[in-house]
């Protein structure tokens, strides 16, 4: 049991979930499973449905049918300390522009109940930020951002880790960075889902392939070398089908 | 949890404030000049209009109110940091509640401001009864601020949100604007009606508990897209 009273969970399950936006469908139907080790590329188009899947992992979208299972229980039965046990990284970057980089993770922090002194710092010195961390967010690159916004998703050491284009904007060099941490944090039992329309940047990285187009799943499988190839066949088949 | 998370977000608020002050200057500029045309249109020749001074007062209170309620969840809009905070693990009605407080203070120092330059261009005793005209105003400003942060936290990702804000507020708030005008011409009166004033107090104070108790059960499943 963890700090939070939720239980480590080692797997995260969608059960046939829809979510419909008014007439719009957002998602139709998904099943999906991730498992501690995994880093789960959920690739697709513009529009696919991407990111509302990650919301409703998140807890922050509710499917309209269907259900999401976090270690076999769902997120009505967690409560609110299932919360504490999920990070999140959007393309916006959930932070203050106004405060500086230290007050913003020392504000992240109180909220999930880390202490502040040395968690804080570790996270400033792991974003390359050691010494501006009394600098303003809002004088920061986006690369600085990026970084900073990654330690502040993490900084409750989450066992469910959230994705949604992580690397829009970034330099190869802040590429570099995001995935080592990716891979690092799934090395150490984490499970990270990662949306992505980048295939390059998905190639290599990914363990696992969820490729979803208009709000239906159409392939999950072990991630191979030549990701775009199979992006482009699957893609085909579903257009002809 | 809930109320360390409440403090929590209304000090973090208060922390960007200081830095930028964008929040503050502009609703304390624009209720100020609401107040100085409206006494160069009610006051001729040094007599102002007979119980102009309490609708002025309420008027200038919600108007520059709406604009800080815009601008404090315009805040939260850019980065999408309110989703961050609803991810949080703690009760999402603290996160409500922070938020609120936030608007209560900005408003409360707007009335500093506004009750004694009020009571100066109109001529008006506002300072007889202070104690029922400091509670008449907390209960009012709290009714305002609790309907008005439930929907502006609604409208957050609505395109329309600049135009739905008013139009959902102005006709929720009514009640608490008769109340708080209704109280205060009473307070205005010579000698001043305390109790119509403490009737309207009582009334207000029920809406702040009937309007607090809905904004606390519906915050978290109207966020949850």
């Amino acid at each position: 049991m963890s700090k939070s009273g939720v239980s480590d969970f080692d797997s995260v399950q969608l059960l046939d979930v829809s979510r419909h936006f008014g007439r719009r469908r957002a998602l139709a139907h998904v099943s999906l499973t991730a498992r501690a080790g995994d880093i789960l590329g959920l690739l697709g188009p513009n529009g696919a449905g991407k990111s509302t899947l990650i919301g409703v992992l998140a807890t922050l979208v509710a499917p309209t049918s269907g259900e999401v299972r976090y270690g076999g229980q769902t997120a009505h039965a967690l409560g609110s300390g299932l919360r504490r046990r999920i990070g999140l990284l959007a393309h916006e970057l959930h932070l203050y522009p106004e405060l500086s980089a230290r007050q913003n993770l020392d504000f992240f922090a109180r909220l999930y109940g880390v202490e502040t002194g040395a968690s804080v710092d570790a996270a400033l010195d792991r974003a390359g930020l050691g010494d501006r961390g009394h600098e303003e967010v809002l004088g920061f690159s986006r690369g600085m951002r990026q970084r900073l916004a990654l330690e502040r998703a993490l900084l409750h050491r989450p066992r469910l880790v959230l994705f949604d284009e992580p690397f829009t904007g970034l330099d190869d060099h802040a590429v570099g960075i995001v995935a080592g941490r990716l891979r690092e944090l799934a090395a150490s039992g984490a499970i990270v889902i990662i949306a992505t329309h980048d295939l390059d940047l998905a190639d290599g990285l990914v363990t696992r392939v969820a490729l979803v187009r208009d709000g239906r799943l159409l392939l999950d499988e072990p991630a191979q070398a030549g990701l775009r190839a199979r992006y482009r066949s699957v893609i085909a088949q579903a257009g002809h089908a | 949890m809930f109320v360390s998370t409440a403090l929590l977000v209304l000090k973090k608020d208060f922390a960007i404030e200081v830095r930028s002050r964008e929040i503050l200057y502009t609703t304390l500029l624009f209720a100020l000049s609401c107040v100085l045309i409206f006494s160069i249109a009610f006051v001729k020749e040094g007599e102002p209009l007979l119980d102009a001074a309490a609708g002025i007062l309420w008027i200038a209170v919600e108007f520059a109110g709406t604009l800080a309620l815009g601008k404090t969840f315009e805040r939260e809009r850019y980065g999408e940091t309110l989703r961050a905070l609803l991810l949080a693990p703690a009760p999402r009605a603290a996160i409500y509640a922070g938020k609120m407080l936030g608007v209560v203070v900005l408003l409360a120092i707007a009335e500093v401001l506004l009750v004694p330059l009020v009571a100066l261009l109109f001529h008006a005793p506002l300072f007889a009864q202070p104690l029922l005209l400091v509670a008449l105003l907390a209960a009012g400003t709290l009714g305002f601020s609790i309907v008005g942060t439930l929907f502006a936290a609604m409208l957050v990702r609505a395109r329309s949100r600049d135009v739905m804000l008013p139009i959902l507020l102005y006709p929720m708030t009514v009640p608490v604007m008769i109340a708080g005008v209704r109280g205060t011409s009473a307070l205005l009166q010579s000698p001043a009606d305390t109790a119509t004033a403490v009737m309207w107090i009582g009334l207000l104070t029920s809406l702040d508990v009937v309007f607090m108790t809905i904004a606390l059960w519906t915050f978290e499943p109207l966020m949850t897209e």
